[in-house]
């Protein structure tokens, strides 16, 4: 006879009642919010600010759905508590886009068919981003390295590949086709 | 890129696009239903116990946990439904016992899903662990059985097998026997592993239930391929009409197969919604998604091909254990039998099968991408390799001299199927001359000279989709199963609005594919109305048209027919109605910027909008014309469609380390006529990543308990952009005469072609050091140990 609890020990047992209070910009809006502090960043923006863009697609910081810029650099938002992120600047994909312009990353994603079902592209979108922001007029491989992080099922990368050259080309103001 | 704003033949960037790079598409996670709780299950730690008993009392006093429910509570709705409810149905919570790590025992209700793990925490299950049985052959040897002393709809199990499908037609066996004993054949045989594997789209499944008190009825929000199927189980376990029931499967975050099931979990929300009153979701995690949702492949088999040493293939006999893991689901049952159908391959040989489906204490397989076809594909083209080798034949040679010819077409199988059209050698040398295969053996053998490991491999394929045709549904390919007695057919809504824009409604779930871009691709080639104006809309079981689904590769060829039929009705009442206005013969109109003209007279022209003006204010049509401007479609395809194509891949190992490098990746696939090429080569793009994945990547790994071992990410490494090279694609086009628009599938031929292209070559880069296969995936420890052993 065995007696067995259900410890996962992911997210266990309450911090009840403590609530701390963060303040957090996010895509250039000041935000002011009580939580939990086990509270994961990744669900603060989902479900607390409402930014349903970055998506979750697993529990270890492997698949790279939930990637938001902080402070500059591609974070995995689930692997990092809301608490952390407390006096940055975050950067969703919801935020990426100029009014009504596209990103020129958005634009590539759209014209080199670099996205299939699209719930790994926002996370592909930031970490793109990220990329060609420190790196202007990166290689294939260096392309590939940049977003190893990120895990697409449907593409096989190879949309994807083409998709961040086309907007490495546009950002340095290249004429570009595909 | 060419942006056309039509169409046929023609690359369109997708409609679905400006939305998901947003951040704005809607995915069920997204969703929010005021007052809605959440849903955490409580999983076994086991593989096979007893439960003696389940304390719910800790949990139920957490303030914020609404309720927690076990099989007590749900045991009255039945089992989980399936399409073909053989095999044993899983009941939708562990009711006594459980079968294999991870199956739901108990499910807690809560204000927020931390609160609902914080409760599933303190459910305390009382196990008393029994024997499981986690090896393929050990379960076919029934040294445990996982349902012992149970029956089910078909039968009491005497063992593990389900089923014992042995097919010897048309009665080859003695002949070839006859030939293996002949003096001038070569026999060979290769026992080889296609292992499990998860089959781990990036969104993890989602359900959200809004039980309607009142009106009795629910909505169900569901990451599913399959809507209606859905709403059919779920309108069938609660007693309500289907009509009282809608299942919206909006953006979903890719399928593959594991979306195309009923699960427990979308039954038990409505169940707790209905019982509490308010909106419940779940959300599975990436760990839960080893257990909660199905597993693909799992067979050991041994392939036996006899042949002339020049080449003629006399024989080729496939034995198989294959698992079902612990409960059968929806096309649990099916998968090896798709199998069989494209099992000979493109080849004209004598064929004999052997498959034995096992129960084993594992989560459930079911159809992953390719379904039983990559499986069939691997095991035949594997064998064909090594028997190539065995004479010392050119491997393309020995494919080219057993192929169907395109004069024996239609082509009836072994086991008495019609294979539409191919042209197998054609499409073989498209490639061969594509890549200059002389010039690339050239370059492999002179690397091979300096102590470099090049190896080429090469598959070729046939596969079976677009299903299909009605009568099928007497085997079972119906949604019967659901409680909703329809073939699967095709559907498509074609409506002309008032303002002379387009609606085009599908009964597809697409998940990922370009629907909404390829069927606005068919209608505004049909009426000239431009995308732009044209909207798809499909996923919502009330509001779409009466559909099946998206699996199988089967939407354009059925569904995509279906609008092509809706159009052309379309078109034609709309050369009446512009005949009428423009005081003209209905035979004399034609379609083109956006409206209709008199042939030959360009400015005698109606726009879409007075056309559709028009029709829906009846007085103004011709006498006894009905209002509107719209038509509805069901297609029923007189056969599946048989897609086929040549892969091929330049790998070199390291002799040292055993570590694959991919080098070149070249396919030739053929779907017929193609729609979108853009589509088409992202769907062979992600197809072969898929396929390459299993030959070097993925393992669905289980210890002796059952444990699964690579329930995360960090241990089923799905291969990521540094680990891929780019493709090579091209296509040769036979079109199929089984639609009206000449296309096949292509969403899974990727997958059915590459697994085995890659381990050929690795095996061809290693063959002349004695290495004859490797089991997949060919990680490096794997690889290295093989080129060890060879030098024993």
């Amino acid at each position: 006879m065995v007696k067995s609890e259900n410890g996962s020990g992911f997210m266990s047992h309450r911090t009840e009642d403590v609530v701390l209070e963060v303040s957090i910009t996010v895509n250039g809006t000041a935000h002011r919010s009580q939580v939990e502090p086990r509270t994961l960043l990744v669900h603060h923006l989902r479900e607390n600010l409402g930014l349903t863009g970055t998506h979750v697609g697993c529990d270890t910081g492997y698949c790279g759905a939930c990637t938001v810029i902080v402070d500059g650099r591609a974070v995995k938002s689930c692997s990092m508590l809301a608490v952390q992120a407390d006096g940055a600047e975050v950067r969703t994909v919801e935020g990426v886009a100029d009014g009504d312009e596209l990103h020129p990353v958005q634009e590539g994603f759209w014209e080199c068919h670099g996205l299939q079902c699209g719930f790994c592209t926002p996370g592909m979108i930031m970490s793109s981003v990220a990329l060609l922001e420190s790196n202007p007029d990166p290689s294939e491989e260096e392309i590939r390295h940049g977003i190893e992080g990120n895990l697409c099922r449907c593409t096989g990368y190879h949309n994807i590949v083409k998709s961040v050259q086309f907007a490495g080309a546009r950002m340095r103001g290249e004429e570009v086709s595909s | 890129m060419t942006t056309s704003t039509s169409v046929m033949g023609g690359i369109v960037r997708r409609k679905e696009d400006p939305s998901l790079i947003q951040g704005k598409g809607t995915y069920v996670d997204d969703v929010k239903r005021a007052g809605e709780l959440a849903a955490v299950f409580v999983r076994s730690p086991f593989a096979a116990a007893k439960i003696n008993s389940i304390d719910v009392s800790a949990a139920l006093e957490l303030e914020g946990v609404h309720a927690v429910y076990t099989a007590d509570d749900v045991r009255h709705l039945g089992p989980n439904p399936a399409q073909v409810a053989v095999g044993t149905l899983r009941p939708l919570l562990a009711d006594g016992a459980v079968k294999h790590v991870g199956e739901a025992v108990a499910m807690v209700v809560a204000d927020s899903r931390y609160i609902a793990q914080d409760g599933a925490d303190l459910v305390f299950v009382d196990y008393e662990p029994g024997d499981a049985v986690i090896d393929l052959k050990e379960a076919h040897a029934d040294k445990v059985q996982v349902h012992e002393g149970e029956s089910n709809t078909l039968l009491t199990w005497a063992g593990n097998a389900w089923w014992e499908g042995v097919i010897d037609l048309p009665d080859p066996s003695p002949e070839i026997q006859a030939a293996k004993e002949r003096d001038d054949t070569v026999t060979v045989s290769l026992e080889m592993v296609n292992q499990r594997l998860i089959p781990t789209a990036i969104e993890p499944r989602a359900v959200l239930a809004d039980w309607r008190g009142g009106y009795e009825s629910v909505e169900l929000w569901s990451s599913s391929q399959i809507p209606h199927a859905v709403a059919g189980a779920v309108a069938g376990v609660f007693g309500i009409p289907s009509n009282k029931v809608r299942v919206i499967a909006p953006e979903v975050g890719g399928g593959f197969g594991l979306k195309l099931n009923v699960y427990p979990d979308e039954i038990l929300v409505c169940f707790a919604s209905k019982q509490l009153g308010r909106p419940v979701r779940w959300t599975e995690t990436r760990r839960e998604a080893g257990f909660a949702s199905i597993q693909g492949r799992g067979w050991v088999g041994t392939a036996t091909m006899t042949g002339t040493k020049d080449g003629k293939i006399l024989g080729y006999e496939l034995e198989a254990i294959c698992d079902m893991g612990a409960y059968t689901h929806n096309f649990t049952v099916a998968i090896p039998l798709l199998g069989l159908f494209v099992a000979p391959g493109q080849y004209d040989i004598p064929t004999s099968y052997a498959l034995h489906c096992v129960m084993t204490n594992t989560p459930t397989t079911d159809a992953y991408r390719g379904a039983g076809r990559p499986e069939a594909a691997y095991y035949l083209e594997r064998i064909i390799d090594d028997f190539a080798r065995e004479i010392g034949m050119d491997p393309a040679d020995v494919r080219k001299a057993n192929y169907w010819k395109p004069e024996d077409f239609p082509v009836t199988t072994a086991i008495g199927l019609t294979m539409d059209s191919g042209d197998y050698a054609t499409n073989l040398d498209a490639l061969l001359d594509r890549v200059d295969y002389e010039g690339l053996k050239a370059k492999r053998d002179a690397a091979r000279a300096e102590g470099r490991l090049l190896g080429l491999g090469l598959s070729t394929y046939v596969e079976v989709c677009g299903f299909g045709p009605s009568a099928l549904a007497g085997l079972g390919f119906s949604w019967a199963g659901y409680g909703l007695p329809t073939a699967f057919n095709g559907s498509g809504v074609v409506r002309v609005q008032p303002d002379g824009t387009c609606t085009v409604t599908i009964g597809t779930g697409p998940s990922g594919q370009g629907h909404e871009t390829t069927w606005a691709q068919i209608v505004s080639d049909g009426l000239g109305i431009p995308m732009e104006n044209i909207e798809v809309q499909h996923g919502d079981s009330l509001d779409s048209p009466m559909g099946v689904g998206t699996f199988g590769s089967r939407s354009l060829a059925v569904d995509g027919t279906a609008t092509y039929e809706a159009t052309g009705r379309v078109r034609e009442k709309a050369a009446k109605i512009a005949g009428h206005l423009l005081e003209a013969a209905e035979q004399d109109i034609q379609f083109a910027d956006g409206g209709a003209h008199v042939a030959g007279s360009p400015d005698r022209a109606v726009t879409w909008g007075q056309i559709a003006e028009a029709a829906y204010q009846p007085h103004t049509l011709p006498e006894g014309m009905e209002g509107g401007l719209e038509s509805s479609v069901v297609f029923s395809p007189p056969n599946a469609t048989w897609p086929f194509g040549s892969h091929l891949a330049l790998v070199e190992v390291d002799p040292d380390t055993g570590d694959v490098k991919l080098l070149e990746y070249w396919a030739t696939d053929d779907c017929g006529n193609v729609i979108n090429p853009m589509i088409v080569d992202g769907q062979v793009h992600g197809g072969i990543a898929q396929g390459i994945a299993q030959a070097l990547f993925e393992e669905a790994i289980y210890d002796d308990m059952g444990n699964l071992l690579t329930a995360s990410l960090a241990d089923y490494p799905l291969p990521d952009a540094a680990s891929l090279p780019s493709f090579s694609l091209d296509r040769t086009v036979t079109p199929t005469d089984v639609n009206p628009l000449g296309v096949k599938g292509i969403g899974e031929a990727g997958t059915i072609g590459s697994a085995q292209t890659i381990v050929n070559a690795v095996v061809d880069a290693v063959s002349h050091l004695g290495v004859r296969h490797i089991d997949m995936p060919l990680r490096p420890k794997r690889v290295w140990q093989a080129i060890e052993d060879a030098k024993e």
